[in-house]
């Protein structure tokens, strides 16, 4: 507090200079907004790969015989298929779930949300995007090394992954190279997470205490300390699982193992040791994806509802008791590998209590909307796809996390279908939210709500179309990871099912392109964007669209109320803004 | 009244602007990094655990003389150093920039005299015919190498990047670059890789020591 000073409510700093030359302010920039949409590039990129792979599955899924003209032989090996599995998780889950909302929304928009110049660390934070672009650079040259891309899934199991060539084409350099990038990846998210909680806990503007964060800020915060937490472990197990592939340790491989009729040298490691390491990681990961884009429908909901968010506090609270128990939970993922039952029932406990925080949500969610004047834009079209997606979603959560039942469903699409459409689809909901609502101040011009309507349409029911009937394939027993079902006596007459899901996957993609348009169209041509153009309340619309170098041109907001100020009985405008000082608030008089 | 519904700047260390307990930047950066890092340490000592609760008779090599002596010996460099350290510091507060770098140099000594010491550890157990893969002892307990050598490497690389750090901050301060907090940040990160050996020295070291 001591090095700013106050004038008239808001504080004064040194004007910080525009960097000069091409390569200092868009490649090697410490801005953090410049870095966030590095962040957002990389994801988009990565995002496109991932749907391409998808639909390639699909289309095997359903015609396994096909001949395709970029595919050696022409027609796709199971192992191909199965490269596709590891590839498209893979880029999904870091390059695309962890990468967009955290590193891209994230960074550009929390420094402004809590009205500070950058983040605490610029220099540490472009060292992170670069580490990341690096990881990125390795898992893409994974496909292109002798052998190919890895088949060991997103998951990385041991002893799978841990013995080289002989476990099939992939596992060679394609293997090393995605432990290479995940080792990367965890390093940069971790310097970027440290980065996230200093900034929070530091760089807060005069008056913006805790429980006047906005939510997206209180998702961001426990998500970085989420990423502080579990990407070290990951770390560490990437660590033992390069030396088990380089140096000849066994540390999760066991004694006696035959591959291929060889017996293996390695003798001494646990298979189970690697489930562990990696699960204690991957839960809280799943929250990592999904944290932020509650916070982004909160927030985007209440601003649409023109309603404050209902039970701010409950919020906060339930995002803070979420990413606490994710801690706890890893087991879950764990039923089927012979765990004992005692550890299974805590482990499914715990994981039950999860709901409780997610249903105040929900509950909070809906209780926003409740009476409110509801503006159905765009991102408030997505925000409500979030919420019934996640709802969706997480229901079958509630039977997988029964270990008596998981032990039915683990090997099948029921798994699969929850996932995606709890963390895939619901978290992609949230970044198409944030893009649509943030984009005018990104890059100072509106985005096409006609086509961004149409794009919400396709991509909501097309979700529903391709991942509903999953959950039916999976309680008939349909296995996930077989790349093709056909020939199997019991699962041939779903078949059909795979045809409409395919069909569904491939109008969904296609209707991707609306988004693009509009995002690339809009960049240069959208009508010009105001400060607020939404009459929205926090921090980052009292600057111009898009922010100067410094955010807020010189001067600095002080915080007067909380984030969510609308529709306050008395007052004039439907909105009263954070940084506006209660005498200068017009009342009805 | 909660201050949600409040209006004007709530007066309290949380309300932002100031940092709470009065931490900068960079220190909290350190803490957090520090947190973060041993939770990958723990991940490793656990695995370490893990595996050798796996394997019956998991090896007992070291010998009170010279493996135990030797490590209690670079034990008691690495304690020292950290007692440099706090010195370091304070005179660092104190203004004292010649006595800082002076203490930060025995400290770098130390450091490098650990590193020192624990090189001859290693080249003695390759000599033994200790691998990652394999060792002498026990044919049957391959991780006795892999742990070891992953343990206490990483551990080694640690303090070689603290002594590379320290030298930084020395030369900086020296010339007056730098301020005590930095000097005392980078105390935060020496004593981190300290309290690690603290666990690494028992149980890599005297939870196998020969029985006989």
């Amino acid at each position: 507090m001591s090095s700013h000073a106050h004038t008239g409510g808001s504080t004064v700093h040194a004007p910080i200079a525009e960097p000069s030359g091409f390569i200092r302010k868009y490649i090697f920039s410490v801005d953090h907004k410049v870095i966030g949409i590095q962040y957002f590039l990389l994801a988009l990129t990565a995002v496109v790969i991932g749907i391409v792979l998808s639909l390639l599955m699909r289309f095997h899924l359903v015609w396994p015989n096909a001949t395709l003209p970029f595919v050696s032989g022409g027609q796709m090996s199971q192992e191909q298929y199965l490269a596709l599995v590891t590839m498209h998780g893979t880029i999904m889950v870091f390059f695309v779930l962890t990468t967009a909302p955290q590193g891209g929304f994230g960074n550009y928009f929390l420094p402004i949300q809590i009205g500070a110049p950058d983040m605490a660390f610029p220099r540490l934070n472009m060292l992170s995007f670069w580490v990341t672009f690096l990881a990125f650079v390795c898992i893409i040259a994974a496909f292109v090394v002798p052998g190919g891309a890895p088949i060991s899934g997103w998951t990385g199991y041991t002893p799978l992954s841990g013995l080289g060539e002989i476990t099939g084409p992939g596992e060679g350099w394609g293997q090393t190279l995605w432990i290479l990038s995940i080792s990367l990846f965890c390093l940069a998210s971790l310097l970027g997470a440290l980065n996230f909680i200093a900034t929070t806990i530091d760089l807060r503007a005069p008056g913006m205490s805790l429980m006047r964060l906005p939510l997206t800020v209180w998702g961001w915060f426990v998500t970085a300390i989420l990423g502080l937490l579990a990407f070290g472990v990951l770390l560490a197990g990437g660590i033992l699982l390069l030396l088990d592939r380089s140096a000849g340790t066994s540390f999760f491989i066991p004694a006696g193992l035959v591959v291929n009729d060889q017996l293996q040298a390695h003798s001494g490691g646990s298979p189970l040791l690697w489930q562990h390491l990696f699960w204690f990681f991957g839960h809280p990961e799943v929250y990592i994806a999904i944290l932020p884009g509650m916070g982004v429908a909160s927030h985007v909901l209440s601003t649409f509802a023109r309603k404050p968010v209902y039970g701010y506090r409950a919020m906060a609270y339930a995002i803070c008791a979420i990413g606490f128990l994710g801690f706890m939970v890893w087991g879950h993922h764990m039923f089927v590998s012979g765990m004992s039952p005692y550890s299974g029932f805590a482990f499914s406990v715990l994981t039950m209590s999860i709901g409780v925080p997610s249903a105040i949500k929900t509950f909070n969610w809906l209780g926003t909307l409740w009476g409110g004047k509801i503006q159905f834009k765009t991102p408030m079209l997505f925000a409500l796809g979030f919420v019934s997606l996640f709802v969706s979603g997480g229901l079958s959560g509630l039977f997988l996390a029964q270990p008596a039942v998981d032990n039915m469903l683990h090997a099948t699409y029921y798994v699969v279908a929850h996932f995606h459409l709890v963390m895939g689809v619901a978290a992609i909901f949230g970044i198409f939210a944030a893009t649509y609502f943030w984009f005018p101040k990104m890059f100072g011009r509106m985005m096409n709500e006609p086509l961004g309507k149409i794009h919400f349409w396709f991509t909501f029911v097309g979700a529903y179309c391709i991942f509903m009937p999953m959950h039916f394939i999976g309680i008939a027993g349909g296995i996930r990871r077989y790349a093709d079902a056909s020939a199997v006596g019991f699962l041939a007459h779903l078949q059909p099912v795979h045809e409409f899901m395919t069909i569904a996957a491939f109008i969904t993609g296609a209707a991707q392109l609306f988004f693009l348009c509009n995002f690339f169209y809009s960049l240069k041509f959208g009508p010009k964007a105001s400060k607020n153009p939404w009459n929205a309340t926090t921090l980052e619309w009292d600057t111009d669209s898009p922010p100067p170098i410094d955010n807020f041109g010189g001067h600095y907001p002080s915080v007067y109320r909380g984030p969510y100020e609308f529709s306050v009985p008395g007052a004039v405008d439907d909105f009263i803004p954070q940084w506006q000082e209660p005498a200068q608030v017009a009342r009805v008089k | 009244m909660s201050d949600t519904e409040f209006e004007g700047i709530v007066a309290s260390p949380w309300s932002g602007g100031a940092s709470p307990f009065a931490i900068n930047s960079k220190k909290l950066g350190m803490w957090l990094f520090i947190i973060s890092d041993s939770l990958t340490f723990s991940a490793l000592l656990i695995s370490y655990a893990y595996v050798r609760l796996e394997t019956p008779n998991w090896p007992r090599p070291f010998e009170i003389w010279p493996a135990i002596a030797k490590s209690s010996l670079m034990t008691f460099v690495l304690l020292s150093s950290s007692l440099t350290m706090v010195l370091g510091v304070n005179a660092a507060f104190n203004g004292d920039r010649k006595k800082t770098v002076r203490y930060l140099i025995a400290t770098i000594i130390c450091g490098i005299a650990f590193v020192g010491i624990h090189a001859t550890e290693w080249v003695t157990l390759v000599g033994e015919g200790v691998t990652p893969w394999s060792n002498p002892f026990n044919p049957a307990a391959p991780l006795f190498g892999g742990t070891f050598f992953g343990l206490t490497g990483l551990h080694m690389l640690h303090v070689t990047i603290g002594v590379v750090y320290l030298a930084i901050i020395a030369w900086g301060f020296g010339k007056g670059k730098y301020t005590a907090e930095h000097v005392e940040v980078s105390g935060l990160y020496w004593h981190f890789v300290d309290l690690v050996w603290m666990f690494i020295f028992p149980m890599v070291y005297l939870l196998s020591v020969n029985p006989k």
